[in-house]
């Protein structure tokens, strides 16, 4: 399977989003990031230890688990529920620019369940969008604000990214799909 | 190995659970609980749905911890107090039952003074039922709630000393939390007098004694069952008094605990009779944590039994 | 009218017959048993090789619910469920709305009996008035009537002094009299077992002592007073253990045991179906070793009897939570399949032994003709399939109410036909037996 990120330029698109977020927000004063999970929290810390590298500021990192706002929940008879995971947001989010983070953007209906799930921690005054891949395919008007690569793919075709952190490596594969 | 579904349809008691179905709802439970922690408390998973508290015995605590659960799930919840005259008025529970169906909920949380009355409205009803207390026999969600609470306190269910002293015989708890504690590999020590202890105890995994400083000498957990007034007139107590002398839970009989021992009551509390007010309000118990882990607990069930995608493809 | 059963094994242990006979009946009796018999004009019927013709078949425990409770069963529907069982004869129990304490009742029962046209019915009065355990019953007038025995069947006679009085006074007409066996206090309200299973469930027990006590105070009873005592549903090791003891001793006991305490257990509370109120009666299925002693009972002898206590009750009686359902279950048509693969089949006895238990005995004991296949005896006759695959079908039952945990069970060895006074009163179509 083609590898189209390999650990050493994730390294670097990460790096130069961090320095995107800091020249487009004039700084790093009322930002928040929070990751979505599963890998868009590793990819959250990341961004915030860079963000202090850079600044010498502590940017507030947050989990946040959106299975409970999912549009795809009940919508059959029977099966089994997707398992629900912790969200910890451990400071006010209200007045903040919220940085959501994830690893894959596609049809942007996760990105729609963490909207819904920050509205209702309180009310932020911005929330803006950092996505590692956008693989395009988009079902719902999201659009990101930082995206560390676009590509393009086909609907059988899979975007898997792999992190240090949960994975044991960092790179981002095309899986062909329907072999 | 996890699972990340509960196989069958219904909760009717902890009898049918695996211990991997019980670790699952306790971690769905953890993350339920944070949702109470949240400025607004709720969540819109189960958006849509009709759940009905069917009660036909009076329950403040169960009924209302339910009706936490289902709200902050986003469902729409009808609780049903069914009086004793209802009952005598001739419509049975089977009918009952068949005409809520006819208005198809999703979910009937029952309580009955009947044991297997939840096994009979599963036969006859298509919506999943959740066991509120069913009679005698279980209690599940009391179980649950009870083993989240020693979760959080000690880390782990395996190996822990846990007694569990009262009405053996006529405690729908004692039944869920022996099935529970002992599949989930806990060391279970029953107490009680002979008339209040079901034959055949042993047969159930535990070790059954009359003698309360033997049951709570190193125990890690010590759980206190109610006894009711009435237990008088079936000759089972002379008097409570004489119950609380041998048998009620009292700060001299807490130091032969270990030191770190957690006590429970299900709850609501006859002071002075299972336990004593000291130990009731003292820094060992957690009886009021039992009650507050009891939404997250019954929102994890909730959410595990309302169904949902066959898989994990997210976007 | 002149019948000829044809080559079939007949089984008469009181005539000492075990072996491939004719039998020639005329006018409704018996009037040859032997080999090779001349046809002379009779209608001939072949019995299949392996099938058995024995005396019919007597079931003395079973409630036929008329007077008063014609939703459950009638005694048209009870007797047609009865032959269809291979049933020639039952007796009826006195727990009827109004209970059977006079002739008046007696006489209903029998005139429902003989318009209905198939099994002999042998109605059971009552021990006390409305069986409410306080005044003695009308015993003579209720035997004058037709009644052949006495019992509070339902309930035990309510004290040790009425039933020593009931003892001495039905004595005088030597009526058996049929006791409920049970101490209602430790009994209590009870729904299952005392057990294991009952503790899981959560449902309130009925110990074993509860059965035995009652077995104990009617055996002293009736040493006390030399009348016969016939202990109703026996379930329990210590009951066993004293009716033993009690026939070494001499004592005129005698006792019963029904298909579902010689097959089933209270695990049948758990398994199949959850609290079934199809295993729900009384005496409740005891354990796996009572059931067992049951079975060591038939035999070697200790027990006389196998009888159904057939006790039907409507469909919506019983679709209730499990402590509300009325106590039994039906078992006329289920009995014979039952005994012939779980006793039978099973090892534990041969045909004749069974042949006594569920005719002869019961005859002996109610004192009423039938249990052999003697010249001038009546013709009423049981012809067995021993080798017939049945399976209990619940939509096919001839009672009226279908409670019963035996659905669906595959069974080896069903009923070919029953013959009432040389009538065919029943042939089993499944049976390849051509019976006009």
């Amino acid at each position: 399977m083609p590898v189209v990120m390999d650990a050493d330029r994730i390294g670097r698109t990460l790096t130069r989003i961090a320095h995107e977020i800091v020249e487009r927000n004039k700084g790093t004063e009322d930002l928040a990031l929070v990751g979505v999970r599963t890998r868009g929290v590793p990819i959250a810390r990341r961004l915030a230890r860079t963000l202090q590298e850079i600044t010498g500021h502590e940017v507030p990192t947050g989990t946040l688990d959106i299975t409970l706002y999912r549009d795809d929940l009940m919508r059959h008879a029977v099966g089994p529920q997707p398992l629900v995971r912790s969200t910890e947001i451990p400071f006010s989010i209200d007045g903040r620019k919220i940085l959501l983070v994830d690893d894959v953007l596609y049809t942007g209906r996760t990105t729609r369940a963490a909207l819904d799930a920050l509205i209702d921690f309180g009310r932020p005054k911005a929330i803006q969008l950092i996505v590692l891949v956008d693989r395009g395919h988009r079902e719902l008007p999201i659009k990101a604000d930082y995206v560390g690569r676009n590509l393009p793919t086909a609907l059988e075709e899979s975007v898997q990214v792999r992190l240090q952190e949960t994975d044991g490596k960092d790179e981002v594969v095309l899986d062909g799909g329907g072999e | 190995m996890t699972v990340n579904a509960l196989r069958g349809k219904d909760l009717l008691g902890i009898a049918e659970l695996s211990p991997e179905e019980i670790a699952l709802i306790l971690d769905t439970a953890e993350a339920m609980k944070e949702v109470g922690t949240r400025p607004i408390k709720k969540v819109p998973a189960l958006r849509g749905k009709t759940i009905v508290n069917l009660f036909f015995e009076p329950s403040t605590r169960t009924r209302t911890s339910f009706e936490i659960a289902e709200k902050r799930l986003s469902a729409d919840t009808l609780s049903i107090a069914i009086g004793h005259s209802s009952v005598v008025k001739g419509e049975t529970l089977a009918d009952t039952a068949l005409n809520l169906e006819a208005m198809a909920p999703d979910m009937i949380v029952l309580r009955h003074a009947s044991s297997g009355a939840c096994h009979l409205l599963s036969r006859i009803c298509r919506s999943a039922i959740i066991n509120a207390g069913d009679g005698t026999h279980e209690h599940p969600t009391q179980a649950l709630l009870d083993a989240f609470t020693i979760r959080e306190r000690k880390k782990r269910l395996s190996g822990l000393k846990v007694a569990i002293v009262g009405d053996l015989l006529h405690s729908r708890v004692l039944r869920s939390n022996i099935h529970l504690l002992t599949k989930m590999g806990a060391n279970v020590w029953v107490c009680g007098p002979p008339t209040l202890i079901p034959v055949d105890i042993a047969r159930f995994g535990v070790t059954a004694t009359h003698s309360i400083d033997e049951a709570v000498r190193d125990a890690d957990v010590v759980m206190l069952l109610r006894i009711q007034l009435e237990r008088m007139e079936g000759a089972f107590v002379p008097s409570l008094r004489e119950y609380f002398r041998v048998f009620g839970m009292t700060e001299a009989r807490l130091r032969l605990a270990r030191p770190d021992a957690i006590i429970m009551h299900p709850g609501p509390m006859n002071r002075g009779v299972e336990i004593a007010s000291e130990v009731a309000d003292g820094p060992y118990s957690v009886i009021l944590e039992q009650v507050a882990n009891g939404v997250a607990v019954r929102m994890a069930v909730l959410y595990l039994l309302a169904g949902g995608v066959e898989n994990e493809e997210a976007a | 009218m002149k019948r000829l059963l044809r080559g079939g094994r007949v089984l008469d242990p009181v005539n000492g017959i075990d072996g491939v006979r004719d039998v020639l009946i005329e006018e409704g009796r018996i009037s040859q048993v032997g080999r090779d018999l001349p046809v002379n004009g009779a209608t001939v019927t072949d019995i299949p090789p392996g099938f058995v013709v024995c005396p019919g078949l007597i079931d003395m425990h079973v409630h036929l619910r008329e007077p008063g409770q014609e939703h459950k069963e009638t005694v048209a529907t009870g007797v047609a469920s009865a032959v269809a069982g291979g049933f020639v004869a039952v007796a009826c129990m006195p727990n009827t709305t109004p209970v059977n304490d006079n002739a008046n009742v007696t006489l209903q029962i029998l005139a429902k009996a003989a318009e209905a046209n198939l099994a002999r019915v042998y109605p059971i009065g009552a021990v006390s008035k409305g069986s409410l355990g306080e005044l003695l019953a009308d015993i003579a007038e209720l035997k004058q009537a037709g009644c052949v025995a006495i019992t509070d069947d339902g309930r035990p006679v309510s004290t040790a002094l009425l039933l020593r009085r009931a003892l001495e006074y039905a004595g005088m007409f030597d009526m058996p009299l049929i006791e409920h066996c049970e101490d209602p206090s430790l009994t209590g309200d009870g729904v299952a077992h005392e057990g294991f299973h009952a503790a899981a469930l959560g449902l309130r027990g009925i110990p074993s002592a509860a059965e035995a006590l009652g077995v104990e105070r009617g055996v002293l009873l009736s040493e006390l007073t030399g009348s016969a005592f016939h202990v109703a549903h026996m379930s329990t090791r210590p009951s066993l253990r004293a009716v033993r003891k009690a026939k070494e001793a001499g004592t005129r006991v005698t006792c019963e045991v029904a298909p579902h305490h010689f097959t089933l257990t209270d695990e049948a509370l758990t398994t199949p179906i959850p609290y079934d109120t199809n295993v729900k009666m009384n005496p409740p299925l005891r354990e796996a070793a009572d059931r067992d002693a049951m079975l060591a009972g038939i035999a070697d002898g200790s027990v006389d009897v196998i009888a159904t206590d057939h006790a039907p009750h409507h469909y919506d009686e019983k679709q209730v939570e499990f402590d509300r359902a009325p106590f039994g279950i039906v078992g006329l048509e289920t009995a014979v399949p039952l005994a012939l693969d779980r006793l039978v089949h099973a090892g534990h006895i041969g045909l004749s032994r069974l042949v006594e238990l569920m005719s002869v005995n019961p005859a002996r004991i109610l004192r009423v003709p039938g249990g052999s296949l003697s010249v001038g005896a009546p013709a009423d006759v049981t012809i067995l399939a021993p080798d017939l695959q049945v399976q209990v079908r619940v939509d096919r039952l001839r009672s009226l109410s279908k409670n019963t945990p035996f659905g669906g069970w595959e069974l080896r060895g069903g009923v070919a036909a029953t013959l009432v006074a040389g009538r065919v009163v029943y042939v089993n179509p499944d049976a390849s037996l051509a019976l006009e």
